[in-house]
């Protein structure tokens, strides 16, 4: 299949990867404190809407980036106070802040940009030529250039995996997610713990929205994210937990829907079936025939200390 | 208690506020806005039709995931069972012959039939043997749905000749009649609230129903009382399943009358939205599909009279399914007003 | 933290406990008069207590004693209501565990505080962890657990993931968790309850190398054999007050026993005579999760109670009689064999049960009176027919329900959630003896209720008994087995250690029984 052999399409698969995979990212922050989150995909819509909006006021990718980010927190900390501290249900929560977002931001982007769209000189993130990786052969071309924010990702992989595994932090947030109990009888401030994990995961979800509106596409339009923060979710549970291992799966991921733009010329297999792929896989592993899903302990279980 | 009944009147009311706010912000008069709102919604015969279309299959859907949810499961995959109901029923309707009301009974049966598989079979039983959340298994399904559907009809076996991509038309015998001649409004508005009175009567009438509902409440006592947790969850997804399948089938004979390459993954959240607002209640259900049917309808309305963007519907109902998720709110201020009555209470311990 | 003289441990035994203030060995606990109250019932009623550097004192008593209020005191969960008590001559009021541990207590509770997923070093981290820089410096932690590991005898590796670990080895890492944060006197909560009986030699081999560097330890158990052991001196408690004081060293098991469960007269209670009758219920070497291979048999007219330590199998009995739990070995119902059968289908044969939780198994909270009474037989005539329920029957059962068993308030609309203890469990008792079904399993029917409560759950259950059922009380409370039993059958580590006929079964038999002590039965 020479389509395979063409590395547009590996290329591509990691530019459509990083917004699925900063979100997944986000996933397993959240996760790995115990609260499932399935508001993602509201948090991505409303990064992705912050990044155009001041990227356009401010005539400064850079400050959509950081709007991005600061939206995206301040998502996560409705959905947190929600989750933690009222000890709302996070299914029905999540759902709620991915129903206000899309509604939010669709009013909001017919309210201040209407028929005409976000104004097409929004600047968008830089694309970065980096020497030492062009030089690699084969994998050159396909990691050679890459808009700011896909090496930038790399970066806050590298420091999440650290973080998550070699710090006290990570140490004290990944026993709240197994054990809260246990961890609140070392001392550790359960509540707390869970909260800014979540709000770190809106700011990763934020993140893979404005890459979504200012790095790929260069615009806002409503729901663009199409689902992709439900795909993180099942990048995370498909990367068993784990930073890198969600990045893979949002890996996976990019790949299929790669493939489905470069087949589309060909007959061979419907782009649809392929489309199919990462969900079939997803369940599969929840089923427990592909790898092994071991959430955390007390995923999705609010945590009443005074029980 | 009765915070509670009222609880979601208070969550609709803060959402309009807030709404009227935004609008306000935006340079706009509230007043006028909801006021075309309104008139939109129910203004004409042809608004309230046009609302009644709406809120056809998101009543139905709404009964689904209430359903389920009253049977403790969540199943977020309403949109998905949605789509192939609509697929099985699409099917039915042009490439089957069969005669007149027969066509319809049984292409409708199809849809539900479908429905209740996609919901039944893989997130069912996955959950049941392996202990999968249905979450997540359901909203894969939804997923694989839209992308079989698309797949369906963009070059695939159901796509009609040609270049569009959709499925031949219904056969005269397999669509559903209009009520109001000029709208799209069908006869099968009748069936809503018949499933409804059917979905009250299961749960609150039937062994079956009290099965489903134990296993709901609390599966240690549900499995004391005898109930068999497999055959529970099992059936529970295949009636939900089975019922959105339903609407989905009825939206394909009777609104669309053959399968467009319409899939939206997102189309379950509005009745997930629906069945909380309402409680899970059978007859709340279609008061608050109305009521989103209304929104829905009468924002198209309140955009070109008022020039407010129709999102705000969706920014009104984001605000009341939040206000419902955070119902801890009234149980955190009762908490604290609680313990500043009672001081240091310490339990006795279990020995 | 006071910090420890280094004398030699003093071997010698030092009588009872209420003297010793000699200066030879330092006295490291103190503790006069600790009384606690809650309503309803004096957990604590002017506890002594005393415990001498580098020694083992056992704490010895039943269920409802007054042990876990006492240890939680001691550890900062709890406080007291009067009382003094003094840690290395220093006052010791502790108001949260973070003191305590701050003042050289540690405790392993009886169910760990361990994160599977995690490694043993990491768990022994958490709270207070090292850094290198910003890094965790796990390094750090493998050394010094290394060092402790060596002084204390614990062997544990410390990089493996505790979801590995064995029981016996878990409860290691606890103690070293407690030796870590410079712990010098020690509580064991009931240790050996998980424990295989090697993993108990081991730990017994270990506790004295703590001892002889100075640690003291308190150890809660109700396992007499274990006491005499491992314990220099053994106290025993028995509701809320401390009985005595004794030294080990010569102490019989019998007085022991006798010291545990009291002199008191049991409940007296009309019992009509009457033969016991037909088998009802044969088990034939059922076994479970936590039970091991049982024979048992209940006759017509027979109340035959499983007595017992909380914890010691009457869980596993439980669920393997009634389907809930997966069994193996034979159960025969009126001659019908029913161990393949399901929870539903043994109802129907004829086997009612009164489940221990009857707020999160016996009922449903959220539905009524009426629909609670309903839960086990909804399916069929005369509650439902061909799949529909007929609502008026349950109310009208209901009705006469609540009239018979005295529910208060006495409408069946009520929501079971809303109801008291007693009435709760009236609703619970209600069903099943309505039912009408066989044999009766209650699982401890009185947990909780007052007095007049349990005197009608008793009253009862007499009357099943007269009306030539047959009842299996489950119970943790030896007044009610004594006053109410035919037969009684002791449940010790998930084993029958025997059964006594009511003659048979004084206080002290009973109790040794419970304790791990064989006892000879009467033919």
């Amino acid at each position: 299949m020479n389509v395979l052999l063409n590395p547009e399409l590996w290329s591509s698969a990691l530019t459509l990867a990083i917004p699925i995979a900063f979100a997944a990212l986000g996933g397993v922050f959240s996760e790995r404190s115990g609260v499932v989150n399935i508001a993602l995909e509201g948090k991505m819509l409303i990064g992705a809407f912050a990044a155009v909006a001041f990227s356009a006021l401010f005539h400064s990718a850079w400050i959509g980036l950081l709007a991005a980010m600061v939206a995206g927190a301040l998502t996560a900390m409705l959905f947190a106070w929600a989750t933690v501290y009222l000890r709302a249900d996070h299914i029905i929560a999540g759902l709620a802040i991915d129903i206000l977002a899309a509604g939010l931001t669709g009013f909001l982007f017919n309210s201040i940009y209407g028929q005409m769209g976000t104004p097409s000189d929004t600047p968008s993130l830089p694309i970065w030529h980096v020497p030492v990786l062009r030089s690699i052969p084969v994998l050159g071309p396909i990691l050679g250039h890459h808009e700011a924010l896909v090496y930038l990702f790399f970066l806050v992989l590298v420091v999440a995996n650290w973080v998550l595994f070699r710090t006290p932090i990570g140490l004290r947030w990944r026993a709240v997610g197994e054990y809260p109990r246990a961890a609140d009888a070392a001392g550790v401030p359960v509540l707390r713990v869970k909260f800014w994990a979540v709000v770190a995961a809106g700011v990763m979800a934020g993140l893979g929205g404005a890459d979504l509106s200012i790095g790929i596409l260069n615009s806002f339009s409503p729901n663009m994210t199409t689902g992709r923060g439900f795909i993180a979710l099942a990048a995370v549970i498909f990367g068993a937990w784990r930073p890198w291992g969600s990045f893979g799966a949002a890996l996976l991921f990019g790949f299929a829907t790669s493939l489905s733009f470069q087949l589309q010329g060909s007959a061979a297999i419907s782009k649809n079936i392929v489309l199919m792929l990462p969900y079939v896989v997803t369940i599969l592993a929840l089923a427990g025939f592909v790898g092994r899903t071991t959430a955390p302990a007390a995923d999705g279980q609010p945590y009443d200390p005074e029980r | 208690m009765r915070a509670r009944t009222i609880w979601p009147g208070i969550a609709i009311v803060i959402a309009f506020v807030v709404g009227g706010l935004l609008t306000y912000a935006f340079g706009n008069d509230p007043f006028i806005a909801y006021g075309a709102l309104v008139s939109g919604a129910f203004g004409s015969l042809y608004s309230i039709a046009s609302t009644l279309t709406v809120t056809l299959p998101l009543a139905i859907t709404g009964l689904a995931v209430a359903f389920s949810f009253r049977s403790g499961l969540f199943n977020i995959g309403a949109g998905g069972q949605y789509w192939l109901g609509g697929i099985a029923a699409a099917w039915v309707g042009y490439a089957v012959r069969l005669p007149p009301v027969i066509h319809i009974v049984v292409a409708m049966l199809a849809g539900a039939l479908a429905g209740a598989l996609w919901a039944a079979v893989i997130p069912g039983l996955a959950k049941a043997y392996r202990g999968a959340h249905e979450v997540i298994t359901t909203l894969m399904m939804t997923y694989i749905a839209t992308d079989l559907g698309h797949y369906l009809v963009e070059g695939g076996p159901m796509q009609q000749p040609g270049f569009t991509p959709q499925s031949p038309p219904m056969a005269p015998t397999a669509v559903i009649g209009r009520l109001v001649p000029g709208t799209q409004l069908t006869w099968a508005i009748v069936l809503v609230p018949v499933l409804a009175v059917a979905v009250w009567y299961v749960l609150q009438r039937t062994s079956l129903g009290f099965s489903l509902r134990l296993a709901g409440y609390n599966l240690r006592a549900a499995r004391y009382a005898g109930v068999n947790p497999v055959t529970a969850i099992l059936t529970a997804l295949a009636i939900s399943g089975g019922l959105s399948g339903f609407a989905g089938s009825i939206q394909v004979l009777g609104v669309d009358r053959r399968l467009f390459d319409g899939f939206d993954p997102s189309y379950g959240y509005t009745a997930i939205v629906v069945a909380l607002l309402a409680r899970n209640d059978p007859f709340g259900t279609l008061l608050a599909a109305v009521l989103f049917g209304a929104l829905d309808t009468g924002a198209n309305q309140m955009q070109i009279i008022a020039n407010v963007p129709f999102n705000l519907a969706g920014v009104i109902q984001g605000i009341i399914i939040f206000f419902i998720a955070a119902e801890g709110l009234l149980r955190y201020f009762r908490r604290r007003r609680g313990a500043q009555a009672q001081g240091d209470l310490q339990t006795a311990p279990a020995e | 933290m006071a910090e420890a003289r280094e004398d030699a441990r003093s071997g010698a035994s030092k009588g009872a406990a209420a003297g010793g203030g000699e200066g030879r060995e330092e006295r490291v606990l103190q503790v006069r008069g600790l009384t606690k109250q809650f309503p309803g019932v004096r957990a604590l009623d002017g506890v002594d207590f005393d415990l001498m550097r580098g020694e083992v004192h056992a704490i010895l008593g039943e269920n409802g004693a007054g042990k876990s209020t006492f240890m939680n005191v001691l550890y900062g969960l709890l406080r007291p209501d009067e009382g003094d008590i003094r840690l290395w001559g220093q006052p010791y009021a502790p108001i949260s565990p973070n003191e305590a541990v701050a003042a050289g207590v540690g405790m392993v509770h009886q169910h760990f505080m361990l994160i599977p997923a995690l490694t043993v070093a990491e768990n022994v981290a958490l709270g207070s962890e090292p850094r290198k820089g910003l890094a965790l410096d796990l390094d750090a932690v493998v050394a010094r657990l290394q060092e402790l590991s060596e002084a204390f005898g614990l062997e544990v590796s410390p990089r493996a993931r505790v979801a590995d670990l064995s029981v016996g080895m878990r409860q290691r890492v606890e103690i070293l968790k407690a030796f870590y944060r410079d712990a010098r006197l020690l509580i064991l909560d009931e240790p050996t309850a998980l424990l295989t009986p090697q993993e108990v030699h081991e730990l017994f081999r270990v506790i004295p190398q703590f001892t002889e560097r100075g640690v003291s330890v308190i150890f809660i158990s109700h396992k007499l054999a274990e006491v005499s052991q491992i314990a220099r001196r053994v106290t025993v408690v028995r509701r809320g007050k401390s009985i005595d004081t004794r030294p080990t060293e010569g102490v019989t098991p019998r007085e022991l026993a006798r010291l545990m469960v009291g002199r008191e007269v049991a409940l007296q209670y009309e019992r009509p005579e009457g033969e016991p009758g037909a088998p009802l219920l044969q088990v034939k070497g059922l076994a479970a999760e936590g039970l091991e291979p049982l024979d048992l048999e209940v006759h017509e007219g027979e109340i035959v109670a499983v007595a017992g330590v909380e914890g010691n199998g009457q869980e596993p009995l439980i669920g393997a009689l009634s389907g809930l739990l997966p069994a193996r070995g034979e159960v025969i119902l009126d001659g019908r064999p029913i161990h393949h059968l399901s929870v539903r289908r043994r109802v129907e044969e004829g086997l009612g049960l009164v489940p221990s939780d009857r707020q999160e198994e016996g009922l449903v909270l959220p539905l009524t009176i009426a629909e609670n009474l309903a839960l086990r037989e909804y399916y069929r005539p005369p509650f439902g027919r061909g799949g529909l329920l007929d609502l008026r029957y349950w109310l009208e059962r209901a009705g006469e329900a609540v009239e018979q068993f005295d529910v208060r308030p006495p409408q069946p609309r009520t929501r079971a959630g809303a109801l008291s203890g007693g009435n709760q469990q009236k609703v619970v008792l209600a069903r099943e003896i309505l039912g009408d079904p066989k044999v009766h399993i209650a699982s401890q029917p009185t947990r909780g209720l007052d007095i007049g409560a349990a005197e009608f759950v008793h009253e009862r259950l007499l009357e099943l008994r007269s009306e030539r059922r047959g009842v299996l009380l489950i119970s943790l409370d030896l007044d009610e087995v004594l006053g109410l039993a035919d037969r009684v059958l002791v449940l010790y580590r998930g084993r029958a250690m025997g059964v006594l006929t009511r003659e048979e079964a004084t206080r002290e038999k009973v109790g040794l029984m419970m304790l791990g002590q064989a006892v000879a039965e009467a033919a």
